[in-house]
């Protein structure tokens, strides 16, 4: 009976295993999904945001405008139909408000009732209008045309250089700023960050005397514990206004304030796993160096780096890893301008400020929720490679010895 | 004439006494044994030899110990280059995790050579040396750790080799190896010993007899007995030797 009982809570305890096992998976494929389904959403979507019309003159020959053409037209950056493959003559631009300029309040009606009719007939008489107005007032027998943007297509949404995703009329989901913002500073954070961490993590393994490094190593693990929000507090107090003086910038929200942030967060990663490394270094094949007469240094970087180098690699896939993700300091020092950066000395935002800082402005469902969902995928896949990349270098290290 | 000469030499690991005054000479191009029951300081003694013992910490060395002539622990030795004159063959076979050629080259490359042509040659003379060319000379590139153990031990032989040091010292160079390369490796010391002093310490007495001109037994840190390795294993002096080589205790 009592053996019956213990069998019984191995079997009770083995079951809570596997259930777990089950859920979390099932959870983390859940995440995953939802991220891609939302994300992907966006590709279903036109630029126009939802409820707007954008209409012309039947007669109009231009049958079919870009997200882009129609922000180029509402900056007057284009101001001809000719630009657009129409006639010769200059676009005029008609916005819902606009009405007034052409009929009286009796005419429109107290409670715009006649509005939809005056609109049409406005569209109809004018063959170079272009209007812009809600959906609501739409005539059903509406005498112009309605243009219908293209579903945002992947090309545009991956190539895109200009991202205003709360734009009108049509929003510009370029994400191409971000992307390569989020490199660019993660990028210079690796740059920053591997040679000291490497310069440090061969100081601690294989120079400082065992009390220095009992101490050293503690305390540069400490510094992975620090929330990400201190280092973009000590960033903007103290890193932004010394680039700012240092190079004479008007501002110092630069990707270099973000990518030294990001450095600083990323030493710790790469010093422990390094160090580690290094330290895994048999002691024969140390000795084997010293005894054929070569000096301390030379025995570091003729065996112990060559041994230990895809340790090193991991450590700083690893580092990059956390740069990339990294949102809250980033956010707090790079200046979030969403253009293409060319120099470290220019604002930069990344993907994960991106959704940090918009998502609670973008309504659910919408074009504007949807896309920052894709840039999660995008993220999510960026992460996903680099960790494949440190699993790729650690099995090529369990076969190499 | 004497290679290596030591006068009462005293090795402390911290409070530990583990050499006791040891005064020996091992003479030019003769093949010196070491052996004794572990723990009793003849590797630690072999290792003054090429200051392999000033890595770890804590120890403290007394007495003189002259290689050719000169005290090796007088304070403007370096210790690189005594490493260049006193080649070492460790216990386990450690190849570096390069190719073989890089192995044998590595002594060469340390010391600042250059001459890819010279560096080609004298590779090829150690690996020769070594009694290894015949089997990677069409593998050269190939990672030392695609060889067997007994391979990598003569490797590690031809790698030492490479730099000329006039003392090579063996701490139990045949100890990892299966019984065929340790007779290869024996084969190798015997046709060493023309132009190199060689030290071995091994567990092994049966390849005392047969690889060593002299053997020194070593008891707690002692030296107990010194002689001709004839004399000393069908005539030994001290009680404590003869009980030893006939296996009652070790």
């Amino acid at each position: 009976m009592k053996r019956y009982f213990n069998n019984l809570g191995e079997r009770v305890i083995e079951g809570l295993i596997t259930l777990s096992g089950t859920v979390t998976s099932i959870t983390v494929l859940l995440i995953v999904f939802f991220l891609f389904k939302e994300g992907l959403g966006v590709f279903s979507q036109t630029p126009v945001a939802e409820g707007s019309v954008i209409a012309v003159n039947k007669q109009n020959p231009v049958k079919e405008l870009t997200a882009s053409q129609v922000k180029e037209i509402f900056d007057q950056n284009i101001t001809n139909w000719n630009q657009l493959g129409g006639a010769n003559a200059p676009i005029k631009l008609f916005e819902v408000d606009d009405i007034t300029d052409y009929y009286t309040e009796e005419q429109i009606g107290s409670n715009f009732e006649y509005l939809p009719q005056r609109l049409s007939e406005l569209v109809a008489k004018d063959p170079t209008i272009l209007a812009f107005f809600p959906e609501e007032y739409l005539a059903k027998d509406f005498a112009g045309r309605r243009i219908e943007l293209d579903n945002i297509s992947v090309g545009g949404f991956l190539g895109g250089k200009e991202w205003y995703p709360t734009i009108q009329p049509a929003v510009q989901l370029g994400v191409l700023p971000l992307i390569l913002g989020t490199l660019w500073v993660s990028l210079g954070a690796i740059l920053i960050a591997l040679p000291l961490g490497l310069a440090t993590s061969i100081y601690l393994a294989e120079i400082a005397n065992p009390k220095v490094r009992n101490f050293l190593k503690p305390v540069i693990e400490l510094l992975a514990g620090i929330p990400s929000v201190v280092y973009g507090f000590f960033g903007l107090v103290v890193i932004v206004p010394l680039i700012q003086d240092v190079f004479g910038l008007p501002v110092g929200e630069t990707a270099l304030a973000g990518s030294i942030i990001l450095g600083i967060m990323a030493l710790p990663t790469i010093i422990s796993v390094s160090e580690d490394a290094m330290r895994t270094t048999p002691r024969a094949m140390k000795e084997a160096s010293l005894a054929l007469g070569a000096n301390k240094w030379q025995t570091i970087y003729r065996v112990i780096i060559p041994y230990s180098i895809s340790g090193i690699s991991t450590a700083a896939i690893l580092g990059i890893g956390r740069a990339i993700g990294e949102t809250m300091a980033v956010l707090m020092v790079t200046g979030n301008a969403s253009v293409i950066p060319h120099t470290f000395l220019e604002p930069v935002r990344t993907i994960p400020a991106t959704i940090a800082a918009e998502l609670g402005e973008a309504p659910q469902g919408g074009i504007h929720f949807q896309a920052l969902f894709a840039l999660g995928c995008i993220l999510f896949l960026m992460t996903l490679a680099i960790n494949m990349t440190v699993d790729l270098v650690s099995t090529k290290k369990k076969a190499n010895r | 004439m004497n290679s290596i000469e030591t006068k009462d030499v005293h090795l402390y690991y911290g409070d530990f006494h583990a050499l006791k005054g040891i005064t020996m000479a091992m003479k030019k191009n003769q093949v010196t044994a070491f052996i004794g029951p572990s723990g009793c300081g003849k590797s630690t003694y072999l290792r003054c030899f090429n200051r392999m013992n000033d890595l770890i910490d804590g120890v403290r060395i007394e007495g003189d110990i002259l290689i050719d002539g000169t005290d090796i622990y007088k304070s403007d030795i370096q210790v690189d280059d005594l490493r260049k004159h006193v080649g070492m063959v460790f216990q386990k076979p450690n190849p570096f995790p390069k190719s073989i050629f890089e192995n044998v080259a590595y002594g060469l490359r340390v010391n600042g050579t250059k001459d890819k042509k010279f560096i080609e040659e004298r590779v090829e003379r150690s690996l020769k040396q070594a009694a290894l060319w015949d089997e990677v000379k069409d593998k050269l590139k190939k990672s030392a750790f695609e060889l067997s153990g007994g391979q990598q031990q003569r490797l590690c032989i031809a790698r030492a080799l490479a730099i000329e040091p006039s003392v090579l010292l063996m701490d139990e160079p045949t100890s990892a190896l299966d019984p065929l390369s340790t007779a290869k490796t024996e084969e190798l010391i015997h046709q060493l010993k023309e132009n190199y002093t060689i030290v071995i310490v091994t567990h092994n007495m049966q390849q005392a007899g047969r690889v060593s001109d002299y053997t020194a037994f070593f008891y707690l840190g002692e030296l107990v007995e010194y002689a001709k390795t004839k004399t000393l294993f069908t005539n030994p002096k001290d009680q404590r030797t003869q009980n030893y080589i006939t296996g009652r205790f070790g």
